[in-house]
Formats: structure tokens, sequence, C-alpha cells
């Protein structure tokens, strides 16, 4: 029911280019868009690399909202108070909601939700790796509201401006949603700093050493080794670099970290008046490019999980497609019927 | 994100306002406290169980459904356990009742309890319940207690979308392929005993439908039936037999099952006694 409708509208996006189609004149009209600051939208002409670009990175952001409820929804049930089992589901369901956004944006680049949930099945595409982590201690469930969704909405934010329509459109929603998690997150912990007890302090401790250096991580490789980010700046697709995105998250995360009485896990971490900046340590980033490869701590797990829940759905799928046919089928037999 | 702006609190929506309590005698004031455990757990559990979905439905629409069933139980177990402990007078919150209780002092029917099994089971047992929830709040609505008619005022509009949601699902798998059709006839077979529990009662129920506080259990039987007859027809579905099976969660008798959801569900209030969270 869902995926064929789907798939209709991705069909008739993907069909925008006319038949005699200028290649030159409509790139020139194009350029003229993305130098004028405009918004691309999905019935415009575009590059076949925009369109590409646009579809890896759009599908891999909704990727990483799906398989990013599951780290977290590893809590739900586990949930502390009835408060914070309710503020951790309705952020769960958030983040499906993320994905939802994200899909359909992608859709209107002519792919359908159910080839881009193959191609994350298949190991085709990726997704961001942080969500490779495992969530051991409920104090994770605030850390990763602090700092995961911290660093998402840092790099998010310049994306409400980038050039394609849906998807700024989409990451408008979607980032006020993630400050709203950041809040909730950094609260709960400030609830156990300030009011907890020695246990629950050193779960949060715990926390913030095992997730600091992955957040940072969430910015990508430094500029020196971005692979796309030229092209995706001249098309508005990423603005503001990955390192400048890296500092200005650290810049932003000493203080709260101080308000919260928490260490972060970096001896090198210190304010550089000359720079107006902190200083942090080296990255490593063999580790991240181990984990994106697929040998993160819950790589198989999270693959495993989505599988699963992919496979044991089919049946329910093909039930919704059955009825819809048979309602359809008794709708022409008896028209006037209800 | 400034510290100044990550401070800012957000307004908890079920965060409990002062209640006045309405002068009860004795009886009547421990009657109603078991009844709101009995409501009150029933949408906890049933809360618990459903949330054990999140990140794991057939389609995305679905996660975000089962979150929302789950949102909606889980803040009208909130309303009721507050009021419970209000009640009671004896300092519990809600969170000391939904996690710091024994097992035999939780008062949800046992069908809330039994594990979630396929989409079928889950949408069956969704739609049974909400079904039978639906007539409940809706008399609960005029109920002699205001505080009770206020939270049924609300958990009524809930319960309708959940019967309405589930209800449309056990119409698309009933009547969807040979599979899904087996399943869920399999399913409803399966959870149809643990309604009769719904319709039983005792001196507490006596005494709150005597108050006007709450109907009679047994009213609601045949209304319940009309209501979920024509969904399960539409379905394709045989109406299973009548069973002597009985089973008696609202009398503090639990499953197996219940065992296991509940360290669980109460882990982090044990293992770190005098936390705040
Ligand atoms: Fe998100
Ligand atoms: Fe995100
Ligand atoms: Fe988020």
């Amino acid at each position: 029911m869902y995926t064929q409708a789907m798939d209709l509208i991705a069909k008739e996006a993907g069909n925008t280019t006319p038949a005699t189609a200028e290649p030159e004149a409509y790139q020139r009209e194009f350029d003229a868009k993305i130098d004028r600051g405009d918004f691309i939208e999905p019935k415009d002409w575009m590059p076949e690399g925009y369109r590409k670009t646009l579809i890896r990175q759009i599908s891999q952001h909704a990727h990483s909202e799906v398989v990013g409820m599951l780290p977290e929804g590893n809590w739900i049930t586990r949930a502390p108070t009835l408060k914070r089992k309710a503020i951790l589901l309705a952020k769960v369901q958030d983040e499906g909601g993320h994905g939802l956004y994200l899909y359909a944006a992608a859709e209107t680049l002519g792919v359908s939700r159910t080839e881009l949930i193959e191609a994350l099945l298949s190991g085709k595409a990726k997704y961001s790796s942080i969500f490779n982590y495992p969530t051991l201690t409920w104090a994770d469930v605030g850390v990763i509201g602090w700092l995961v969704d911290g660093a998402a909405i840092m790099n998010q934010i310049p994306l409400c401006k980038c050039s394609y329509g849906p998807y700024a459109r989409a990451m408008v929603r979607i980032c006020k949603e993630e400050s709203f998690h950041q809040r909730q997150g950094y609260e709960s912990l400030l609830v156990m700093m300030r009011e907890g007890t020695p246990e629950q302090k050193a779960m949060v401790q715990d926390a913030v050493n095992r997730w600091w250096w992955p957040a940072l991580m969430m910015f990508g490789p430094p500029d020196s080794e971005s692979v796309h980010s030229p092209q995706s700046m001249r098309w508005g697709i990423k603005r503001v670099s990955n390192d400048e995105l890296r500092q200005k998250f650290v810049d932003a995360t000493v203080p709260q970290a101080e308000v919260l009485g928490v260490t972060l896990p970096d001896p090198h971490l210190k304010w550089n008046p000359e720079r107006g900046h902190y200083d942090f340590g080296p990255i490593n980033w063999k580790a991240f490019w181990d984990v994106i490869n697929g040998h993160g701590p819950c790589n198989r797990d999270r693959m495993a999980a989505r599988r699963r829940a992919w496979e044991e759905g089919a049946w329910v799928r093909e039930a919704a497609e059955a009825y819809a046919e048979k309602a359809k089928r008794r709708a022409t037999t008896h028209p006037t019927a209800a | 994100m400034f510290v100044t702006e990550l401070l800012q609190t957000t307004p908890d929506p079920a965060a409990e306002t002062a209640l006045t309590l309405p002068d009860y005698d004795p009886e009547t004031q421990a009657a109603l406290f078991r009844y709101l455990l009995r409501l009150g757990d029933s949408v906890l559990i049933l809360g618990q169980r459903t949330s054990e979905w999140c990140g794991h439905a057939p389609v995305l629409e679905e996660e975000m459904a089962l979150a929302n069933f789950g949102l909606d139980l889980i803040g009208q177990a909130r309303m009721l356990l507050t009021y419970a402990g209000a009640l009671e007078g004896k300092g519990r919150d809600e969170d000391t009742l939904a996690f710091l209780r024994y097992e035999h002092e939780y008062r949800n029917v046992t069908m809330t309890e039994l594990p979630n099994g396929d989409f079928a089971r889950t949408m069956v047992r969704h739609f049974l319940f909400a079904s039978w929830m639906v007539l409940l709040w809706a008399r609960l609505q005029s109920s002699a207690d205001p505080h009770l008619a206020a939270i049924a005022g609300k958990a009524v509009k809930e319960a309708r979308y959940h019967q309405r949601h589930a209800g449309g699902w056990v119409v698309r798998l009933g009547d969807g392929t040979a599979l899904s059709h087996d399943k869920t006839q399999a399913a409803l077979d399966d959870l149809w005993p643990y309604t009769a529990e719904w319709f039983e009662s005792d001196e507490d129920d006596a005494r709150l439908a005597q108050a006007g506080i709450a109907p009679h259990p047994g009213e609601l039987a045949a209304p319940w039936r009309e209501t979920v007859t024509p969904t399960l027809a539409e379905a394709q579905l045989r109406m299973p037999p009548e069973s002597p099976f009985r089973s008696h969660g609202r009398w503090g008798r639990h499953s197996e099952h219940m065992g296991h959801l509940l360290p669980e569900m109460q882990y982090l209030q044990r293992a770190y006694p005098g936390g705040k969270w």
C-alpha cells in the first residue's frame, strides 16, 4: 500500500526534463539560480551529478535517523521514570518522523523509499556511524541528546539554507526538533549531576568519556581529506567545512560541560586566546574509518535489527497491498457501495 | 547552542497540579485507590509492551503509530497513578507506584502483560483493548469523581484513535493474504479468553458502581461485543468460542510473563536506590 504509492510519486517526479531539453541553456539557468541563492525545486532541471549527490546525502541522512532510533530505543523499556519514558519515546518517534520527511524529500528526486531502504539493507548505502556505538547505561541517552543531537544541529543548521528546496524545508523542521532533543538530554544530565547519587554522577562521566570523540567525528574527515566538499559547496548542498563546524561544536560544548560538572576526556583541550578558539587533541581517524567500514562495536547489530524488522514486516506490507487491491476491485464492481 | 539556551527548562504537561481530594468514606476511598491501580496499571503495562516495538515495526508509519499508542497510554498511566497516590495519602507518586511495587501489587488486566508476538497479535490485542476502553472511558466521563471524569475526558479521544487505527489493521490483515488471515485468526483465538476478566467484578466494583464513580464491569460486556463484532466480521475473522479459562490480573495474580516484564521496567529504580532522574 505505502510502497506502491511511493513508487508512483517517484516516477512522476523523475520525469521533469522536457524532451526538447537543451542541456547548456538548462545548465546556465541552474547555475544562475545557484548563484542567486534561489532554491532548486523538484520540477526544475538539474545536473545528474547534483541529483545523485543529493539522493546520496538525503537518503544517508534519512537512514541515519531511522537507524538512530535503535541505540536510544534500547532504553525505552528501562527508562527510570514515567516522565523520562515519555520524553524518550517522543524523541525516538521524532527521529522516525525525521526519517519520513527525509525519505519524502529524496523521493522528489526520482527514487522510491523501498529502493532506498533496500540499498541500506544491502550495505550499499551508509548511515551516520555514530549509531554504531552502544548505549551501555541510561546516561548514554542524555549524553546522546546533548552531544549527538548537538553535533547534528551544528551540522544541519547550514543545510536549512541549502540549494534544494525540499531538503532545506525538511531541515528547518528537523533542526527545531533536534534542539528540543538537545535541551532535554542536557536537562536530564543536569538533574543527575546536581541532585543524583555518586553512582549516577559516575554513570554520566563514563558516558561522556565514551561519546565525546565519536561526537567530534560526526563532522566527518578533516577538510584536507574530504572528497565531496568542494563540489558540494559550489552547489550549496554543503555550506560550512567539516573542520569549521567541528571547531564551532567544541567551542560551544566546553562551557556546557563546565556547567554540567563533567570532564571532557581530552588532556589537550585548552582555550587558545590567539585563535579565539579551544584547541583540542588529535582525532583517531583510524578508529573513525574502522567504524565506517563496518568494524564498529554495533554495525552488525544495527543492520541485523533493521533487516529483521524489514523481513519480518514483509507479510504485513504484502497483506496491506492485497487488501488495498481487493478494496479497489470491490469499489469498481459495486461502484455505489460506500 | 549556548549554555543559557540549553538551561531553559521545558514544562512537563503531565506534571501534577495540587489535587483537591473528594471527601470519601474510608472504604470508598480504598476501593477507588484499587480501581485507579487497575486502570492505571493496565494502561501502563500495555504502554510498556507497545514501546517494545520501537525500531522494529514493519513500516516507518507504524513506528510512529505504535509510539503514539505508547505515549498516550503512558500519559494516561501518569495521571491515574498520580491520582491514586494522592488519594492513598502515603506519599507515593506516579513513579513509586509504577516502579517500586511487587508483582502481586500490580492490578493490570492480564492481557496487557502478554508478549507482543507478531504485528497481527499486537494489533488484535490493541483493538480489543481500545474498544473496551472507549466504552469504559465514555462512562467514566460522567463519573461522580471529578478527577476520574477529567482523565476520562482526555483518554476517551485517545482510545477512539487507537481503536480506529488498530481496527483498520485487523481488517487489512484479516482480509489481506491467506498468511495474514491465519496469523490474525490465531491471534484472536489466543487472546479472546483473556477478555472475560474485563467483565468480572468484586466488592470494590459494586461499591464504586453504587457511588456512581465507575460503571459495573459486567454492564460493558454486551456493548463491547457489539462494538467489536462488525470489525471482526469485516476482517473475515471467526468469533472464538466461549472458554472456561479465566485470567486474574485485576486481582494481582499474573501470568508468568509479568515476572519478566517488571525487572526490565524497574531496573534503574532498583539498581540506583535514591537516584534522581
Ligand atoms: Fe533526528
Ligand atoms: Fe538528524
Ligand atoms: Fe534528535
